[in-house]
């Protein structure tokens, strides 16, 4: 560990410095999400150089790593053991950090059945914007001691404190997983996929890729769980759809492919388009942005959106309106060349009439961590 | 109580008196006649909560009927700048809801509405007084259910589920209190009402839902809570498996885990405990064995039936010396009925019997059973031990004699052994039952002096005056000297009809 010391002492001093000059610092891990969040010119902090697997216990259901260990790393450690991290964050690249996904906080196709990832972190340490060494929560299930800060930190890019290691909990891979697929409306998708949602059915993850317009698209659903529920499950559903199941190959690239956004449905971003997410309540009915693309993907039961449309700010402000008409919420998640990287990628607390008082709060919190403004870049407004 | 004895209250007395006067004609014209107690008869009912040892009285008590009436309340304490204690149903073991006497006692019991029920989205809109049981109870028609049951959850209210982040014993398959609230709508101290979270897989700016979960009662006033609903299993059966060794019992849950298992309930009793609850329930418990495990499946019958016969040879692997399966639910919550019924049994042995909660990762299960053997005889205290297995949640009870001062005195320092073992051993001091007053001293202990000003600089983000629940979870300085316990008189609790885990 004294090599790891040392490591520590580095960042505090980076963080000190920062402080003192007023100049903040952009936490950055293998820069595979430098597209995601609003850009900055600060100076990097790379956190790649503290690595490694601290203590991973497979019956224990938690491993605890340094944010600059590499993903893969991680999920090859897991893999080993039969384990997984059921929320199936995305890589978006070969060297995605353990550190850089908990940053970024985002969940794969699994979200919808286990959680997201702040469900599943148990414990960080961390410097805060003073350079204090800290740790909050722990590597147990159950932990009321104090307020749970560690789950604070996914999603908030690195603008709370710098991450240095998490323990975060990890379940042990499906004894079965069966993937089908099959064609439907967007509007009989969603009800089809909430309807199953409340029955004691193994479904784990959906996709539905089609026309915003109207029409039948392609249903493509994932069941886990025991074997035995797997294989009764698949004759009941199937039926019901008309659907047939995919080749485990297949199956497995469809997955990964959506969850890495490689899907063809992902591709030909426009120049001048922006690739807008949405985050929406399950009530949601299928939805029409004008100007949009057609051809839009759904995931999470229609909880998570994904729609190409011009880049501009007054078709972001539609696109935001919508959502929050129903509840949910919109984001600039990637943009084309022409589209000005200055705009504001995520909706704002004030936006949402129940969330302006939170504003003031999120400032205060931010500043109890980092007085100075060492990780006030920004990227997570 | 005191109080009422006094014919010339001292200066400070009448201060508060004073103080009490003020606040309630602030109040009145507000709130019905029959929302705002004051008398010390009145508010004697909340002069604690489940953790009776804590008493004091508060200046008075509101019970508003309204949102509305919520918003009012905190604009005027916090205009008057008069702390306020929110409190559910008072069922909390740690003290959360304990009163301030220069405060005013917010309960939200009153605020007992289900809005809404959408099985579509599997959902349910519910204000905080309503009874985490109800949830379920009113949803059983649609198949669904709401999974965290904490186990007073026959009384225990959702406001307060989410000021505790309340567990139970099926929380190691279904999660807790924060993987099945989407949503709350509450009340900052100056009255502003906001909502965390929302409907929709995640909210903008940081995860602040995140952080009010387990804040108990002191960033903001819950006035309303979405709750995630999930569909309820077809069948449940539990294997009732006997150990000659603590060690092999605790290797068991191990295994069990380290097999790809995750049960729907894992539970452990040592001999102690089950000779205690057998002569309570007459179960038909092992009574030669030196641990009993209860490990629980539910899912479809083919899901059941697959995941019971990988258990069941898991547990002949660990080293069982007994197998049982249940073989239909009457026999299912036979086998359970020992296991819930622990506390009262405990009550049977002891005049009195101090709780704690403990959590240690799994692989020190057997080693901490050990340690207090050891413990046992180095204070001359009984103590049995009886835990959710599955989450390395421990819930020692130390048996002692009250009236005994010198033996009370030993059972504080046995508590506090336990409580410093879990946290050597990587584990936490409290589990599910939150720190509340009773276990603030200890927070010193899991806690440097850099994460305990972080925890105030997080309370200040929301209530900038420190007025919510002020003393409770986060110890300044000077409460770092102070002791807390749950102890039990008499081997009874507040609230004796609720079944203890």
């Amino acid at each position: 560990m004294g090599h790891s010391n040392l490591q520590v002492d580095a960042f505090r001093e980076k963080i000190l410095n920062a402080a003192k000059n007023k100049t903040p610092l952009s936490i950055e891990g293998g820069g595979t999400k430098s597209w995601y969040g609003n850009p900055n010119n600060y100076a990097k902090l790379d956190t790649r150089s503290y690595s490694g697997i601290l203590e991973y216990q497979p019956e224990e259901l938690v491993i605890t790593a340094c944010a600059g260990t590499p993903l893969k790393e991680i999920e090859a450690a897991l893999k080993e053991k039969n384990q997984v991290l059921a929320f199936e964050p995305p890589h978006f690249g070969e060297n995605a950090t353990f550190g850089g996904a908990i940053a970024a906080g985002l969940a794969g196709p699994g979200r919808i059945t286990v959680g997201n990832f702040r469900d599943f972190v148990l414990g960080a340490r961390i410097l805060d914007g003073k350079g204090q060494d800290l740790s909050f929560g722990g590597k147990v299930m159950k932990n009321v001691a104090g307020y749970d800060v560690s789950r604070l930190l996914p999603g908030s890019l690195g603008t709370l404190s710098l991450l240095l290691e998490a323990s975060v909990k990890v379940l042990p891979k499906a004894a079965a997983t069966a993937t089908l697929r099959c064609q439907l409306s967007q509007e009989k998708a969603l009800k089809v996929l909430n309807e199953w949602a409340g029955q004691p059915l193994p479904l784990s993850a959906s996709c539905w890729i089609g026309s915003a317009k109207g029409g039948d698209g392609e249903l493509t659903f994932r069941l886990a769980g025991a074997a035995a529920a797997v294989k009764a499950a698949i004759p009941l559903m199937s039926s019901l759809v008309n659907a047939t199941e995919l080749n485990e190959g297949v199956a497995e690239d469809f997955w990964n492919n959506l969850r890495e956004q490689k899907l063809s449905a992902f591709g030909n971003l426009g120049a001048d388009q922006t690739l807008y997410r949405l985050a929406l309540p399950a009530a949601c009915g299928p939805i029409v942005i004008s100007g949009a693309n057609d051809e839009i993907i759904l995931e999470w039961h229609g909880q998570q959106r994904w729609i190409k449309a011009p880049g501009d700010e007054a078709t972001f402000a539609a696109i935001k309106a919508i959502a929050n008409s129903h509840g949910g919420h919109a984001t600039r998640f990637r943009q084309g060349a022409n589209v000005d990287p200055s705009y504001q990628r995520f909706t704002l607390l004030t936006e949402q009439a129940h969330s302006k008082a939170l504003e003031a709060v999120q400032e205060r919190l931010r500043s109890a961590f980092d007085p100075a403004g060492v990780f006030a870049t920004k990227r997570l407004p | 109580m005191i109080l009422m004895n006094m014919v010339t209250p001292p200066p400070e007395l009448a201060a508060i008196s004073a103080l009490q006067s003020k606040l309630v004609s602030a109040l009145r014209p507000i709130l019905p006649e029959h929302a705002l107690l004051w008398e010390p008869e009145d508010t004697i009912p909340y002069e604690c909560d489940g953790l009776a040892a804590y008493r004091r009285m508060p200046l008075a008590v509101a019970l508003p009927e309204t949102e509305e009436q919520v918003a009012q309340i905190l604009k005027i304490c916090y205009e008057m700048q008069i702390p306020v204690v929110p409190r559910g149903s008072g069922t909390g073991l740690s003290g959360g809801a304990m009163p301030l006497s220069q405060g005013l006692v917010l309960s939200l019991a009153k605020l007992k509405k289900i809005i809404s029920i959408d099985p579509f989205t599997r959902t349910a809109v519910v204000q905080p007084g309503v009874r985490n049981l109800a949830i379920s109870e009113a949803v059983a028609h649609l198949g669904l259910y709401y999974a965290p049951d904490p186990s007073s959850q026959i009384a225990c209210s959702i406001g307060g589920n989410v000021n505790e982040n309340s567990g139970g014993v099926h929380c190691l398959k279904y999660g807790l209190t924060l993987h099945n609230v989407l949503r709350v709508r509450g009340i900052l101290m100056n009255g502003e009402i906001v909502e965390f979270g929302g409907l929709a897989p995640d909210a903008p700016g940081l995860d602040l839902l995140a952080i009010m979960m387990g804040s108990e009662g002191m960033l903001a006033v819950v006035t309303e809570v979405t709750v995630k609903l999930v569909a309820k299993p077809k069948l449940a059966r539990v294997i009732m498996a006997s150990f000659d060794d603590i060690e092999k019992g605790g290797n068991a849950v191990a295994a069990i885990i380290a097999a790809g298992i995750i049960p729907a309930g894992l539970e452990m009793m040592d001999k102690a405990t089950t000779r205690a609850v057998e002569e309570f329930v007459h179960a038909g418990y092992d009574l030669d064995a030196a641990a009993i495990l209860l490990c629980e499946s539910d899912g479809t019958p083919e899901e059941v039936a697959e995941e019971i016969e990988r258990m069941t040879k898991v547990l002949e692997q660990a080293g069982a010396s007994g197998i049982q399966i249940s073989k239909d639910e009457s026999e299912r919550l036979k086998f359970w009925s020992g296991r819930k019924n622990a506390f009262p049994a405990a009550g049977r042995l002891a005049p009195d019997y101090y709780c704690m909660d403990g959590t240690i990762p799994r692989r020190h299960i057997a080693t901490l059973l050990k340690r207090i053997q050891g413990m046992e005889e180095k204070y001359g205290l009984g103590c049995l031990n009886v835990f959710h297995a599955g989450d390395g949640n421990m819930h020692p009870l130390i048996l002692f004699n009250g009236a005994d001062q010198e033996e009370w005195h030993r059972a504080e320092e046995f508590g506090t052994e336990i409580l410093e073992a879990c946290v050597e051993l990587g584990g936490t001091i409290t589990g599910e039952h939150g720190v509340g007053i009773e276990k603030i001293n200890s927070m010193c202990v899991q806690f440097g002096e850099g994460e305990r000003e972080s925890f105030w600089g997080v309370k200040s983000a929301f209530d900038p005056e420190k007025l919510l629940n002020p003393d409770k979870e986060i110890p300044t300085l000077n409460r770092c000297a102070e002791y807390g316990r749950m102890r039990i008189s008499g081997g009874q609790l507040p609230h004796p009809e609720l079944e203890r885990f």
